[in-house]
């Protein structure tokens, strides 16, 4: 057989159709149909009228908006001070901050949760507090590492021109590597608030009963209501492509800090 | 305060950086008000540093800046009198031409009026009329470096600081350029301090340049004096093409060197050991008869305004600039007239001499082979089974391709009376007593010159051997062009 270079594709097309499109195709069906296999929008409606669901919606919204603001608060300094300071060992200033990732997660967020125990008491009393604090600790490194990415690429001779034309140390952040970090702070808020919205482990780990999206999908699938929860899937999926649009225009097309290094 | 003749003066001025290299030591310059300064050298040489002192994003270790008679040295860069071109101009790319330019009127909360005034005037100096709205990506290179210019003199700086504004041009580019800035010198009359790698950059367009070298200054002096007169063997080598040979003073104004005797302009007291510079276009070709020395070409290159003409003399070699071609293997004679050779007084006595490279590579001077390893001296070669010299690349190295020098010290060489232990021979040519040596010049069979220190008196025309310890040469090895 004649080697050629298409050949390498094949295990990744395969894979593709696999776990990506055929998964994909079969939450459309599952999304638009019902019990009985006939085809239906009323999943979609279901949705959109049910207060519980909206209500779930926008408790996600707001765990997931205060999360990632948190998250840029405490990530944009850090990953300033480490691109701009000059650590002759950069890399294991960054590994300190990205280690927590490489520790199973559920040991860190049981940890952290004794940690919330012996401060809080009952951790029954702070469920929106408990969740972000547990969200921020888990996504903070997607924050860092694009800023990180970004702020470091900056050509130093910008800043140094700022100030050589009369801007204050502030100003020359303020108009110039603020401005210019902002693809950095893109990648990391989506790479922050989406998961955010969904990841119920965390809080089912924190002993939280609050509901947010992810939670909500989990339910329907334990009541075998495998179309309601598809549906739902395919609405986060739909908010998801939205974002991306939006922010795609944003951005500008040099992408490299998105995904951050280590993913 | 314009009484001060002198816009910036930079006293005694070191730069030492944590790890402790010396980026600039003891650097002292005075600029007068509208002057066009370059500083020139390699990289690495401490200039950019400089600049960034004078521009304020470093601190120096020790010394003084004084602008306008006032200590600068430790004022932050954003309140200075004084703006930077950057090398790669550093334009902010997420505002436009506009933007950029008003950048630093802003910072000083100009009206808004004044500062589309000063900007539409200064676009118009720079010839980018229209240019407002466009963004920083959609233009060339030699734009860039206009909007650069323009972002720096809107704000009118009492000196503007060039760091190798035309670095990231083309050939043809950077000669307009070079015009461009030289005239806008002229008409702005802002003091310029321009900092270049290139010589013919500070020769075209400086008043005054600062040659530098290893963090020091070698030389300062007009572009003129600098090409004619150069202090020393860097600032000769360093600025224009150059023919440069080791030699001693035979009379107050007669210098031996490149195996002949010359009639010089400088006076040196007889016996001095000298480094003598020879233009390439001072150099007179004539029939061998007619010639102080003889020689054969080796090589023509016709550059367009001039015949570019290698000679051979002995050991020596000498590069010829004539409008009058030659033929390769043609044996010639060469003269070069008084006022042709500029003399130096040698820094220190070191003999420089070509060694060979032959067929089994080995290093071999006058055809006795050096006991030495060459893989030390080329770095990164190595021996294959065949006892090859292979590169880092793998690749076998060609013996013609490398220039070998070697250099010996006067106190390491042992004259002798036994020649046949030595490695080269020769007749004394000069003597003198230096207090606790004799000082000798040996010149030998093969028309090389050696400096020879040695505590016992020999007698002029001695004929000699001179035995050179391997051990105390150091070799530097040089790539040939073609």
């Amino acid at each position: 057989m004649k080697f050629s270079r298409k050949a390498l594709g094949i295990p990744y097309a395969v894979f593709l159709v696999l776990f990506v499109i055929a998964p994909l195709l079969v939450l459309f069906y599952f999304a638009f149909t019902n019990s009985s296999g006939e085809f239906t929008v009323n999943n979609l409606l279901g949705f959109f009228t049910d207060p519980n669901t909206l209500g779930t919606l926008c408790y996600s919204f707001a765990i997931a908006f205060v999360t990632t603001v948190v998250c840029l608060l405490l990530a944009y300094p850090t990953a300033y001070f480490l691109a701009t300071s000059g650590f002759s060992n950069k890399g294991a200033m960054i590994m300190i901050f990205v280690m927590p990732m490489w520790i199973n997660f559920s040991l860190r967020i049981t940890a952290l949760k004794e940690i919330l125990s012996i401060i809080e008491g009952n951790l029954a009393f702070y469920p929106f507090l408990n969740s972000v604090i547990g969200m921020t600790y888990d996504f903070l490194p997607f924050m860092i590492l694009p800023i990180y990415n970004t702020i470091s690429k900056l050509d130093p001779s910008l800043t140094e021109a700022a100030r050589d034309l009369g801007a204050t140390d502030w100003n020359a952040f303020l108009k110039v590597t603020l401005p210019l970090s902002v693809p950095g702070i893109i990648s990391g808020i989506s790479m922050v608030f989406l998961p955010s919205m969904t990841n119920y482990v965390v809080l089912d780990m924190l002993y939280n009963s609050t509901y947010i999206m992810g939670s909500l999908i989990g339910s329907y699938f334990a009541a075998y209501n495998w179309h309601g929860g598809s549906m739902i899937a395919l609405i986060l999926l739909g908010i998801i492509c939205l974002f991306t649009l939006v922010t795609d225009g944003m951005t500008d097309e040099d992408q490299t800090g998105r995904g951050g290094a280590l993913l | 305060m314009a009484n001060t003749e002198n816009i910036i003066e930079l006293k005694h001025i070191t730069k030492s950086f944590e790890d402790g290299f010396v980026a600039v030591s003891d650097f002292n310059l005075e600029v007068k008000r509208g002057e066009f300064v370059t500083f020139l050298g390699p990289s690495g040489c401490g200039k950019t540093t400089t600049l960034r002192m004078i521009a304020g994003f470093e601190t120096p270790t020790s010394g003084e800046i004084l602008l306008n008679g006032e200590d600068i040295s430790h004022l932050a860069p954003n309140v200075r009198p004084i703006n930077t071109v950057f090398q790669r101009y550093a334009l902010f790319p997420h505002m436009n031409i506009y933007e950029n330019i008003a950048f630093g009127l802003k910072q000083k909360k100009t009206p808004k009026e004044v500062i589309s005034k000063k900007v539409k005037k200064v676009l118009e100096l720079v010839d980018l009329e229209g240019f407002e709205r466009r963004s920083v990506a959609t233009l060339s290179g030699g734009q860039q470096q206009r909007v650069a210019i323009a972002r720096a003199l809107v704000n009118e700086p009492e000196i503007l600081l060039l760091d190798e504004p035309l670095g990231a041009l083309d050939l043809q580019m950077r000669k307009e350029k070079q015009l461009e800035l030289k005239n806008m010198h002229k008409e702005l009359g802002i003091t310029f301090i321009y900092v270049t790698h290139d010589q013919e950059e500070a020769l075209t367009m400086s008043d005054k340049i600062v040659v530098m070298s290893a963090g020091e200054i070698q030389q300062i002096g007009t572009p003129e004096g600098i090409y004619n007169e150069p202090e020393n063997a860097f600032v000769a080598d360093f600025i224009g093409e150059s023919n440069i040979f080791n030699g001693i003073m035979t009379g107050p104004m007669k210098a031996r060197f490149a195996g002949g005797e010359f009639e010089t302009v400088d006076r040196f007291p007889q016996g001095t050991q000298i480094t003598a510079v020879v233009r390439p276009e001072d150099v007179i070709m004539t029939t061998p008869e007619d010639g102080i020395i003889k020689g054969k070409v080796v090589d023509v290159i016709f550059k367009g305004m001039h015949y570019e003409i290698t000679v051979e003399s002995g050991r020596y070699e000498m590069v010829i600039q004539s409008t009058r071609s030659a033929a390769v293997g043609e044996a010639i004679g060469m003269t070069v007239e008084p006022d042709g050779i500029h003399v130096i007084k040698a820094e220190d006595e070191t003999n420089y001499f070509n060694v060979d490279m032959n067929k089994d590579h080995r290093l071999e001077f006058n055809e006795s082979v050096l006991d030495t390893s060459l893989t030390k001296i080329i770095k990164g070669s190595h021996r294959d089974e065949e006892g090859h010299l292979v590169d880092s690349n793998g690749e076998i190295i060609d013996p013609d391709k490398l220039r070998i020098v070697a250099a010996i010290k006067p106190n390491d060489i042992v004259m002798t009376d036994n020649v046949e232990e030595s490695i080269i021979e020769g007749a004394i040519t000069s003597l003198i007593y230096e207090g606790d040596h004799y000082s000798y010049v040996v010149s030998t069979e093969i028309g090389q010159d050696f400096i020879v220190h040695d505590e016992y008196l020999w007698n002029m025309e001695d004929w000699v051997g001179l035995i050179l310890p391997v051990d105390k040469m150091t070799f530097t090895v040089k790539t040939i062009k073609k």
